[in-house]
């Protein structure tokens, strides 16, 4: 049997979902951060971003070992490209969450009080729509067993169906928040060009986790 | 388990180191037995001296073929924890020797009659043949299996008889029809047995996975899958297969057997798929339960297999033997039928039940410990597939291996996206082995072929 488990390779699926997982995890530090930029407490900040850094990194490592074992001979479940793209798409979830936690920790930032609601909101709903993606990674295993059909797949499309939702939702914050933050503009003059790439940052968050799904809903319905 | 861990254990997989000591061991047993033999005015213990050789060199590659590949069958069940370690090889050696003794008889004929022109071969050469062809085919399994490449047992001893055939005898005394055959099964066995695992799976899938409650479904069609295995089983061995009994039973007569025998089996398997436990479903992996359910009916696609194997491949040891032991007695006639002896398929039986025991035991223990990616569901419909096909070619007199049909079955699952991954470079070095089987087995019969003809004559 030495032959048949060298013919039958390591499962990307596993891993696949590891790296969500830590991703994810990273993606979740927003809400504290959000706190720590609401009491503007620089020490709080400098460590989230820290812990931010630690779990961006984690993914990273996942991420390039499923790279490096992902060569061209293996015949996948899931075709070597969707695989690939999805797992951009997680990856991508950390790396803004670290790109959001860079900049707060380098200016020092303080959210003003009229934001903190409307941003609080935000952070919850994106964090929301990445645990939502994350359920749907771990079904991944699942749709493997039963070949991306049935209904297995109905199920996940049903659950990507509620990311979009989810999505939609964070898209109507993140507008009120915008309103919010423009209202106020002469008051925060330049800091409101960088509140508003914050804004959006956190809003791409919820894009990214909506893309993951779509990008499955694809495999389901080849 | 991440990637390095599951690399180091598939490297514990190849064959131990020993493996090498056993060829040199094997020629200093020869060499003994022909020294004896000489002593003995080419007797032992009133036995012929070619008879030892070829009872030794049978039990050799009975040995060489339950050291390698027995324990596939069983280890996926063994790794499942359905099947103790212990059972699993009580399990497999029964399968085996019955498969040998109850439906081996067709492939033992093509073996021994169906290469070679026999009108022109020489009772000596023949000896010397078989006696070579034995020794060469067990001496590349080996090989192979240190190296851990699958290579057919089948196809090692046609290539050895073709080689000594084309050099003893001359090229135009091989059948090359027949070995043209054999090699158009390197494509159609795998073919075949794919395609039945890709509209097994397929069908599984239909009927199992995507329903509501797949562990119902299973346990409802379980049955039917039984009854289809005992069937097929039964039809094969029933159909004139069971000529070593002196029973011969015509058609009618064996679909009636084979359907009792089928309606049998239903009922074990309703019996024992009542029997699987549940437990906890798990939210994260809700197939974990089916899959448990899947096991039972692994278990008994492995004994298809190990059945299979035995009707097809452990002819391979006994069919040389049978042939060598009669131009030994027919007194250098070579007779136009050379019955296959209860102790010969003793030889056989005793050669796999110590090869388990010295090596399948722990191949076995390794693949069990392994979390194989290949789940029961998978390993079901693969192996279904794989034993439906080498009984039936075993039924039809074409020597198919059963390797070949066991990767083109997981192949077939593979393609209908039911494997995580499959390593299209592992096929790759598997497909190059089979066809270097033929050569060099060849080659190696040849050298043999000289060899005991320089010890014996």
């Amino acid at each position: 049997m030495a032959w048949i488990d060298k013919l039958v390779g390591r499962s990307p699926v596993g891993p696949m979902q590891e790296h969500m997982r830590a991703a994810v995890a990273c993606a979740r530090q927003v809400v504290p951060l959000v706190e720590a930029m609401v009491s503007g407490d620089r020490d709080a900040i400098r460590s989230q971003r820290g812990e931010i850094d630690r779990l961006e990194h984690r993914a990273d490592e996942i991420k390039h070992q499923i790279r490096s074992h992902l060569p061209r001979r293996l015949m996948l479940a899931i075709e070597r490209r969707d695989m690939l793209e999805i797992l951009d798409h997680q990856d991508s979830i950390a790396d803004v969450t670290q790109d959001i936690a860079e900049l707060v920790d380098q200016r020092g930032m303080k959210l003003p009080d009229e934001l903190a609601e409307p941003v609080r909101r935000l952070a919850a709903r994106v964090v929301a729509a990445c645990d939502q993606a994350q359920r749907i990674i771990d079904e991944l295993d699942e749709l493997v067993e039963t070949g991306f059909a049935g209904r297995e797949a109905s199920r996940v499309e049903e659950m990507i169906s509620e990311l979009a939702r989810i999505e939609s939702e964070t898209d109507e914050l993140l507008d009120r928040a915008c309103r919010t933050l423009f209202g106020i503009e002469e008051r925060l003059g330049i800091s409101t060009v960088y509140w508003h790439q914050i804004l959006l940052w956190i809003a791409d968050l919820a894009d990214y986790a909506e893309r993951v799904g779509n990008r499955l809903r694809l495999l389901i319905a080849n | 388990m991440g990637w390095r861990e599951a690399r180091a254990i598939a490297r514990t997989h190849s064959a131990p180191n020993e493996t090498l000591v056993y060829p040199p061991a094997l020629l200093c047993v020869t060499g003994v037995l022909q020294k004896a033999g000489s002593l003995g005015g080419g007797r032992l213990l009133g036995v012929p001296i070619e008879i030892w050789l070829a009872g030794v060199l049978a039990l050799y590659m009975a040995w060489a073929i339950g050291a390698n590949d027995v324990a596939n069958a069983m280890g996926t069940s063994v790794g499942s924890g359905a099947l103790t370690v212990r059972w699993a090889i009580v399990v497999a050696a029964l399968l085996e020797f019955s498969g040998a003794f109850l439906a081996g008889g067709h492939v033992t004929d093509t073996v021994r009659k169906g290469m070679l022109d026999m009108d022109r071969v020489s009772a000596d050469s023949l000896l010397y043949g078989m006696l070579a062809a034995l020794t060469s085919a067990a001496t590349l399994l080996l090989g192979a299996t240190r190296l851990g490449l699958p290579v057919s047992t089948t196809h090692a001893i046609v290539g050895a008889i073709v080689g000594f055939g084309a050099v003893a005898i001359g090229p135009d005394a091989v059948a090359w029809g027949k070995v043209g055959q054999i090699v158009a099964s390197w494509l159609t066995s795998p073919l075949l047995s794919g395609v039945l695992a890709y509209g097994i799976f397929q069908f599984t899938r239909r009927a199992v996975l995507d329903r509501e409650s797949p562990i119902e479904q299973v346990r409802r069609l379980g049955p039917i899958f039984f009854f289809y295995v005992f069937f097929i089983v039964g039809l094969v061995t029933l159909f004139k297969g069971l000529a070593n009994l002196s029973l011969d039973l015509d058609l009618p007569q064996a679909l009636l057997g084979s359907c009792l025998l089928g309606l049998v089996g239903a009922g074990v398997g309703w019996f024992f798929l009542r029997r699987v436990k549940e437990g906890e479903p798990d939210r994260d992996h809700r197939f974990d339960q089916v899959e448990r359910v899947f096991v039972v009916l692994q278990i008994l696609t492995a004994c298809a297999v190990a059945f299979a194997h035995g009707s097809n491949d452990v002819a391979n040891s006994i069919g040389p033997l049978a042939a060598i032991v009669s131009v030994v007695e027919g007194g250098g006639e070579i007779v136009g039928k050379s019955p296959v002896r209860p102790w010969m398929l003793a030889v056989g039986g005793l050669g796999i039940v110590f090869g388990l025991a010295t090596w399948g035991y722990r191949v076995m223990e390794t693949v069990g410990r392994k979390i194989t990616e290949l789940t029961p569901s998978r390993g079901f419909a693969a192996e279904l597939a794989a034993a439906t096909t080498i009984v039936l070619a075993s039924r039809l007199g074409i020597p198919v291996s059963t390797t070949h049909t066991l990767v083109g079955a997981v192949l077939g699952v593979g393609i209908a996206r039911g494997i995580g991954a499959l390593d299209m470079r592992v096929v790759g070095s598997i497909v190059v082995s089979w066809v270097a089987t033929l050569p060099i087995s060849a080659g190696l019969s040849i050298f043999f072929y000289y060899f005991f003809k320089g010890l014996l004559s």
